[in-house]
């Protein structure tokens, strides 16, 4: 038998509540390193949704979709954090507000 | 009963997110932030897909939640040394994380427990996931093997000139 004891909105309400987080955090944050947790806050939440109608359905491909966020978040985490290490470098700050000019 | 071991773990997640988003020290949100994957975690377990709990914690809460850990010891930031660690160390740091931490711990082992086992009607076990992987979606393991091999070379062009101030000595490119 397929489907859920929990209805799937409920699941999905949470997920949205948690992308909301991350994304208030993405916008109100200035430091980057938060920036990057609100990222990553974001990416799961996206993650919840598609284990959730996976589960739903009874199928794998959700959890599949998962594994592949998984490792969107590790190949973005590791590049946002060599950049964090530059800007750190650079700067001397992690407040991104001072770090908003490109190089002519 | 076991419909509501879903809505705590919810609500853990829920307010761990929020403290660790509003969080003024990194180190502190980083610890929420691990309290909330870990809800995360439980929650896939209990929509029956264990084998998305086990990445969930070993991926997530462990690998790229580290990396974070070593970039914020990396750049030292505040104060120095002993003083800030002993500030670390206080009751009431680790206290409320702890607690959410021993919520869940306590949901896994009444699953556990428990014969009917999760809520979800039917388990995705990882046999399935992985026969599915490497069924019709191998072209996506080729695509996760360029995206982590791009991130690898990017992750080591930007930390590289890092590496080489720390010892000069080496000095060449």
């Amino acid at each position: 038998m397929a489907g859920l004891q929990i209805p799937l909105e409920h699941v999905l309400v949470l997920a949205t509540l948690l992308f909301i987080a991350g994304l208030v955090g993405l916008m109100v944050r200035r430091n980057i390193i938060f920036i990057l947790m609100s990222l990553e806050v974001m990416l799961n939440a996206a993650a919840l949704a598609f284990v959730a109608a996976g589960a739903y359905w009874g199928q794998a491909d959700g959890q599949i979709i998962f594994m592949l966020i998984l490792t969107i978040a590790a190949a973005e985490v590791s590049v946002g954090l060599g950049l964090v290490l530059q800007v750190q470098r650079r700067f001397r700050t992690l407040d991104m507000d001072n770090a908003n000019r490109l190089r002519g | 009963m076991m419909e509501s071991l879903f809505y705590i773990a919810a609500l853990v997640a829920l307010f761990s997110t929020l403290q660790a988003l509003s969080r003024s020290n990194a180190a502190h949100a980083l610890i929420y932030l691990i309290i909330s994957l870990l809800a995360v975690a439980v929650i896939f377990f209990l929509l029956g897909a264990p084998f998305a709990a086990a990445l969930e914690v070993v991926i997530y809460a462990g690998a790229i939640m580290v990396l974070f850990v070593f970039v914020i010891m990396m750049l030292n930031l505040g104060e120095s040394g002993d003083a800030r660690e002993r500030r670390w160390l206080e009751p009431r740091i680790w206290v409320v994380p702890a607690l959410l931490a021993a919520i869940l711990l306590a949901e896994l082992l009444a699953v556990e427990i428990q014969t009917e086992g999760i809520t979800s009607g039917k388990e995705v076990s990882p046999k399935e996931v992985g026969l599915t992987l490497f069924g019709p979606y191998v072209l996506a393991v080729e695509i996760a093997s360029m995206l982590l091999l791009a991130g690898l070379v990017g992750a080591y062009h930007l930390g590289r000139r890092f590496i080489d101030r720390k010892s000069p000595a080496g000095g060449s490119h």
